[in-house]
């Protein structure tokens, strides 16, 4: 028993050592960043992480030592290991205190440092031209994702398209309840609430299709309320808006109200935006969602893993993108 | 309301829980019955006022919510197994993840500190009882009441599903319509009236009934953690009482305090709820750290090392607890400046928190360690518990935190802490305290294998999803995504692993109520440092037959240099002890029937009920009865049987 315990504390000590070694090969999606905003976050994470090995080195050593080293019935014990009076010593009591605040220091500075830039559109590298962020609105219903593009005057449902290398400047709400904007690849999240606007800047300095989802529950539909971010150079970008803008049709008030009902819904795209009827981001539109479809919440969609948005479109079996509540 | 909206139905596994939990009722009042023991029950425990007694009482309960939170987390532990399992669908898993929560924290890791507060803070102090006994008693009752209420969710009316942290507007009326969430809010009230009043009656306890001439820095250090505790109580649970009374008025009565509609603020509530919550989390693991100080200097056989620094670490941390909430709510987009403050603030609480490691480290320095099963649960939460502390300060990185928020990095840094400091403190306090509370100990053998499966079974359980979090694993998902199953498959063997150390626990108890000897001495481990194991064993129950003066720390281990007891039979005087009453139990169930009534928004009963509460608290104010002495004679009968002389 007493060797397998040494065994199983060593191995403790080493276990997030050689995990931390071997992870970082492989690609954890955070820390696998793809844009300035998650690269402030990879590197604070890294950063704090050489902070937090050295202190779980340290105590991992020391209490192996002790109770190693302690133990009653040791072979070799002397007198001299005991000392049931030891009740203290200012000394290294006020060396113990000191050092882990002096690593509060250290870890606060570049947190405070990373919190003030964060609240600003990422800068351009040296040497190229700073951008205008793009806006785009995103706005969440029960449990679905609409981002808005005010500029563009286009709207998509559950994706969204970003050109690279320029900021992003969401302006986030919800419909109805709390939720969370993230797309771990391209930085942290924010919460998305009704009657009022937050607003969170990400950027993509690669192309590629970044997973987004909802990462703040928010009831039955909360796992499947995710999107996919495309991202693609300018040019790309500029040619999927201008064809949105010609093929897809306008959103009606009523086609949005319908939409706003809790439930899956497939991915669509529209020539205009909902931000003409409402804005959830105010206080005026925090009730629009509720006052509409107050009764509808309570019902159930009995979600199972393997059902998605097309399993409740088919029910309804028309290609309205109408949610199905019982 | 039809019958069939009543009971919740259409669940193969509800049925099943309602078969086992008619089943077991069945044969509890069978066997009651069949061994005449309805009058022992009564008499002995469901009227008692006896500190010990219904510090048993709270522990069992603990024991048994304990259960109901791991089963829960088991179930949901195989839907995430793999992906697309069908086991549970997102509703059901909602439920159960809120639950578990729920249960764990309020109904299990509370009461089971509580149960053990209960037992040993008046023995350490050298009082006879609580302050106020009726009082204690209520507040078990309240609990126990308050934690039914809760449960009969599974298999009536349907349970809650917002989380343990039931943020509004999910929470409310309008999107979580119907009972669950009602059971919520009044199974948290009903209880919430007996924490806060074990508070008061803990605080009291140990400001006033203290052994002659003991000082405050001469306290041991779990009492001192229960007396910090009891301020985070007084102060944090009113906070609780008053939010989750607003929420109440929401939902039954149509206020609109955290409503989207009629300007409520929803986000009031998640201000309200952390203002509690967070110091809550320390109401949970400073007792765990007193009983940790208490195990160690125990077993290492020596004095604690730095107490004064103990304690100014204890009073230091409840202090900050109360100043970093925001830390939950980072990403609400409170601006830079708040969330620097907040953050700061949080990473401070690592200084006094690493002082205490530092100290039990030097505790063991130059000791002697027996390596007994409570030892050995006190040691494994060091090192388990710094990941858990170290996990804590990066997430305390404002933002760093916005890509952990919400993630398996949260819920695998909680469980750290939780079960690493709590649980295992659990553990390793019921162990060594049971020979106090049942005078005989428990198998040692046993004991150390279901230490060994739950230790690793938690490793394994939780350390992997520190990493699928950073793979951007969210909490609260009832199914995963194909590159997240490996991770996921570790975790769900851990936490079978963890399952089979809580059954051997179970069989350890069930083993050594049968086959383990019986204590003759008081001081079982024959290292015990503190008053309560000055007492005989089985305690009597008016404990101390004659008070000693206390003089110094440690005040056992003056008492046996210099050959003294708390049995001095020229010093001893009629002792008077309260009368057990009915009152507290009866008072409760009403209670509990008044909430009943307004989970299902059927207001004559809430009233009936309320009323009849209001009577028995009348009924108590017209309450003369004064106790009763135990004379002289008899202490000194019960004492020398009961220390064999
Ligand atoms: C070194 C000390 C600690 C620090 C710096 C710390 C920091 C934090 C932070 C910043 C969060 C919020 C993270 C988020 O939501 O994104 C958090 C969550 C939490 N912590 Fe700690 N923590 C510490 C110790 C503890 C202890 C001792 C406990 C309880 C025994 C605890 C229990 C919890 C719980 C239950 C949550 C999550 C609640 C929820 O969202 O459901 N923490 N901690
Ligand atoms: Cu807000
Ligand atoms: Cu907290």
């Amino acid at each position: 028993m007493k060797s397998m315990k040494q065994l199983m504390k060593k191995g403790l000590a080493l276990a997030p050592l050689s995990l931390v070694l071997l992870l970082s090969g492989c690609e954890l999606a955070v820390l696998d960043p793809k844009g300035p905003v998650a690269q402030t976050q990879y590197d604070l994470i890294m950063y704090s992480i050489i902070f937090m090995l050295f202190i779980v080195v340290v105590v991992f050593g020391a209490f192996a030592f002790m109770v190693i080293r302690y133990r009653e019935n040791r072979p070799g014990r002397k007198e001299s290991d005991y000392d049931p009076h030891m009740h203290g010593n200012n000394l290294i009591e006020i060396v113990w205190t000191v050092i882990p605040f002096v690593i509060v220091i250290a870890l606060s500075i570049p947190t405070v440092d990373s919190l003030f830039e964060l609240e600003k559109p990422p800068e351009a590298a040296a040497g190229e031209e700073q951008k205008e962020p793009l806006v785009i609105y995103a706005t969440t219903a029960d449990w679905k994702w609409f981002f808005s593009y005010p500029e563009e005057n286009i709207e998509t449902v559950n994706y969204l398209h970003i050109p690279t290398d320029r900021p992003i400047e969401f302006k986030l709400s919800s419909a109805d309840a709390m939720t969370a904007l993230w797309i771990p690849r391209l930085g942290g999240q924010k919460y998305n609430m009704a009657g009022m606007e937050n607003t969170l800047y990400l950027q993509a300095d690669e192309e590629g299709v970044y997973d987004g989802r909802n990462s703040n529950f928010n009831g039955e539909g909360f796992t499947k309320q995710t999107f996919e971010v495309y991202a693609e150079s300018e040019e790309d970008y500029n040619s999927w808006v201008e064809e949105t803008q010609s093929s897809a049709p306008e959103l009606s008030q009523e086609e949005y109200d319908e939409l706003l009902k809790p439930g899956l819904t497939v991915e669509a795209e529209y020539s205009s935006t909902h931000l003409e009827f409402v804005d959830h981001g105010t206080n005026e539109g925090r009730d629009y969602a509720i006052e509409r479809h107050y009764d509808l919440y309570g019902d159930l969609m009995h979600l199972y893993s393997d059902q998605d948005a097309e399993d409740f479109m088919d029910e309804e079996n028309d290609d309205d993108h109408e949610s199905s509540v019982e | 309301m039809q019958l069939d909206e009543f009971f919740v139905t259409g669940e193969p596994l509800i049925y099943g829980g309602m078969v086992s939990i008619a089943l077991v009722t069945i044969a509890i009042l069978f066997i009651l019955t069949y061994f005449k023991k309805w009058g022992w029950l009564w008499r002995e425990w469901l009227t008692t006022v006896d500190h010990k007694k219904i510090g048993v009482m709270y522990i069992l309960s603990a024991l048994a919510m304990l259960f109901r939170g791991g089963v829960d987390a088991m179930m949901m532990r195989v839907q995430l197994a793999f992906p697309n399992m069908n086991f549970l669908n997102a509703q059901h898993y909602d439920e159960i993840f809120t639950t578990h929560g729920t249960v764990m924290i309020i109904f299990m890791a509370m009461p089971f500190l509580i149960g053990l507060m209960n037992i040993i803070v008046p023995l350490q102090i050298g009082a006879r009882d609580f302050a106020f006994p009726y009082l204690n008693a209520l507040s078990f009752w309240s609990f126990l009441f308050g934690a039914m209420l809760f449960n009969i969710s599974f298999v009536i009316g349907g349970s809650p599903d917002a989380g343990w942290t039931s943020y509004t507007p999910l929470a409310g009326a309008a999107m979580s319509p119907g009972p669950g969430q009602n059971f919520y809010l009044m199974g948290l009230q009903l209880s919430g009236i007996g924490t806060l009043a074990t508070g008061i009656n803990l605080m009291v306890t140990i400001l006033k009934m203290r052994a002659p001439k003991m000082k405050m820095f001469q306290m041991p250090i779990f009492t001192w953690s229960t007396l910090i505790t009891s301020f985070i109580i007084v102060f944090a649970f009113p906070i609780l009482t008053v939010a989750l009374a607003l929420m109440t008025l929401d939902r039954i009565f149509g206020a609109q305090f955290f409503t989207l509609t009629g300007e409520g603020m929803p986000m009031m509530w998640a201000n309200l709820f952390w203002m509690w919550g967070h110091p809550e989390v320390y109401i949970v693991i400073l007792p765990a750290f007193g009983i940790f100080s208490e195990v160690i200097c125990t077993f290492a056989r020596k004095q604690l090392f730095g107490y004064k620094a103990m304690v100014w670490a204890i009073i230091l941390i409840a202090g900050l607890s109360f100043l970093v909430w925001v830390h939950h709510f980072f990403t609400m987009g409170a601006g830079a400046f708040v969330n620097s403050v907040f953050s700061i603030s949080t990473m401070l609480i690592a200084v006094p928190t690493g002082v205490k490691i530092f100290n039990w480290l030097g505790t063991l320095y130059k000791s002697k360690i027996k390596n007994t099963v409570a030892m050995m649960w006190a040691l494994a939460f060091i090192p388990s518990f710094v990941i858990g502390g170290v996990t804590g300060v990066m997430l305390g990185m404002a933002s760093a935190d916005y890509q952990f928020h919400n993630t398996y990095f949260l819920v695998a840094h909680f469980h750290y802490v939780l079960i690493a400091g709590t649980v295992f403190a659990c553990f390793s306090g019921l162990v060594f305290w049971y020979p106090k509370m049942f005078g005989h100990k428990l198998n040692e053998r046993i004991g150390k294998w279901s230490f060994w499966f739950f230790v690793i079974g938690f490793h394994v359980c939780f350390f992997p999803q520190y990493f699928v979090g950073l793979d951007g694993m969210p909490r609260r998902v009832f199914t995963i995504i194909p590159e997240w199953m490996p991770l996921n498959i570790i975790s769900t063997i851990g936490a079978f692993g963890m399952g089979a150390g809580f059954a051997i626990f179970v069989f350890c108890i069930l083993y050594s109520y049968r086959y383990s000897e019986r204590e003759k001495s008081g001081d079982s481990w024959g290292d015990g440092r503190t008053l309560e194991w000055a007492t005989p064993t089985p305690v009597p129950f008016y404990n101390f037959a004659t008070l000693p003066e206390i003089d110094s720390q440690d005040a056992y281990v003056k008492l046996k240099e210099e050959g003294r007891t708390t049995f001095e039979e020229d010093k001893l005087e009629p002792i008077h002890m309260p009368n057990n009453t009915g009152q507290p139990i009866i008072m409760m169930g009403f209670l509990f029937f008044a909430s009943f009534g307004l989970v299902f928004e059927w207001m004559w009963m809430a009233i009936a009920f309320l009323i009849a509460g209001l009577i028995m608290m009348v009924v108590r104010s017209f309450d003369y009865d004064e106790g009763y002495h135990v004379e002289v004679d008899e202490i000194k009968r019960i004492e020398r049987s009961a220390r064999g002389l």
